[in-house]
């Protein structure tokens, strides 16, 4: 199983976000700097946490960004941004946030081995507050796994 | 099943991370992950239905257990919320 491409490009340390949006707009970016979304993806994820609510805040501290495959998809990707301040998504568990994971999934359908992968990492408890604790985007891929 | 917003992502890992508890529990199950817009025509069959808080509500009416989960990563959770309703 392999992770959706996670390049240098789409990692962010240490980020200032005012507000939950902020920081789903600061993951979404990072997915069109590594090329995997157009920038209107941003809105996108947004609206679907408008939408459903905070449910995207799938652990404690850790919010997966995302929305459906669609025309503001260029690739599969993620991206990850580390909050220097954690912000509230207000979810009633799983608040503060300090990672934002941003995904990105072209074809629906074949997705499921990309977000086996995710699982894969954060299935080891002790992910989430290391990935807060990165100090670089070398650090992070290291964690996630990643092999390039 | 498993339902979130958009069908893809948290519905994707809860998939994921339930077969695999239903596996160490010995359990035979077909886990379907779906966005909430199409849970009115899946959720017909479910056994047991895996979400979120926010989306109790939107489920509707439905013969199966309604597994409220917090926390996505844990398998424990998971598997002392499965077992209960399984088991």
């Amino acid at each position: 199983m392999s992770l959706p491409p996670l390049p240098e490009s789409a990692i962010l340390i240490g980020a200032e976000a005012a507000d939950w949006r902020a920081a789903v707009t600061l993951a979404a970016e990072a997915l069109t700097r590594s090329g995997a979304a157009l920038p209107a993806y941003a809105g996108e994820m947004i609206r679907m946490i408008e939408e459903h609510g905070p449910y995207v805040v799938i652990a404690p501290g850790l919010a997966l960004a995302h929305a459906r495959p669609g025309p503001e998809v260029i690739d599969d990707g993620l991206s990850i941004v580390t909050l220097a301040t954690p912000v509230n998504f207000g979810h009633p568990h799983n608040d503060p946030v300090n990672v934002v994971l941003g995904l990105a999934i072209s074809t629906p359908g074949d997705h499921l081995a990309a977000v086996a992968a995710v699982a894969n990492v954060f299935n080891d408890s002790s992910a989430i507050a290391d990935l807060a604790a990165a100090r670089s985007a070398a650090d992070v891929q290291r964690i996630m796994g990643v092999t390039e | 099943m498993t339902i979130c917003g958009a069908g893809i992502g948290s519905s994707g890992i809860l998939k994921v991370n339930a077969e695999r508890v239903l596996r160490k529990l010995d359990i035979e199950a077909t886990v379907v992950a779906a966005d909430i817009g199409s849970v009115r025509d899946v959720a017909a069959d479910a056994q047991v239905i895996l979400t979120s808080a926010e989306f109790v509500d939107a489920i509707g009416p439905t013969f199966a257990d309604v597994i409220v989960v917090e926390n996505y990563f844990d398998t424990q959770e998971l598997t002392v919320k499965l077992e209960a309703a399984l088991g």
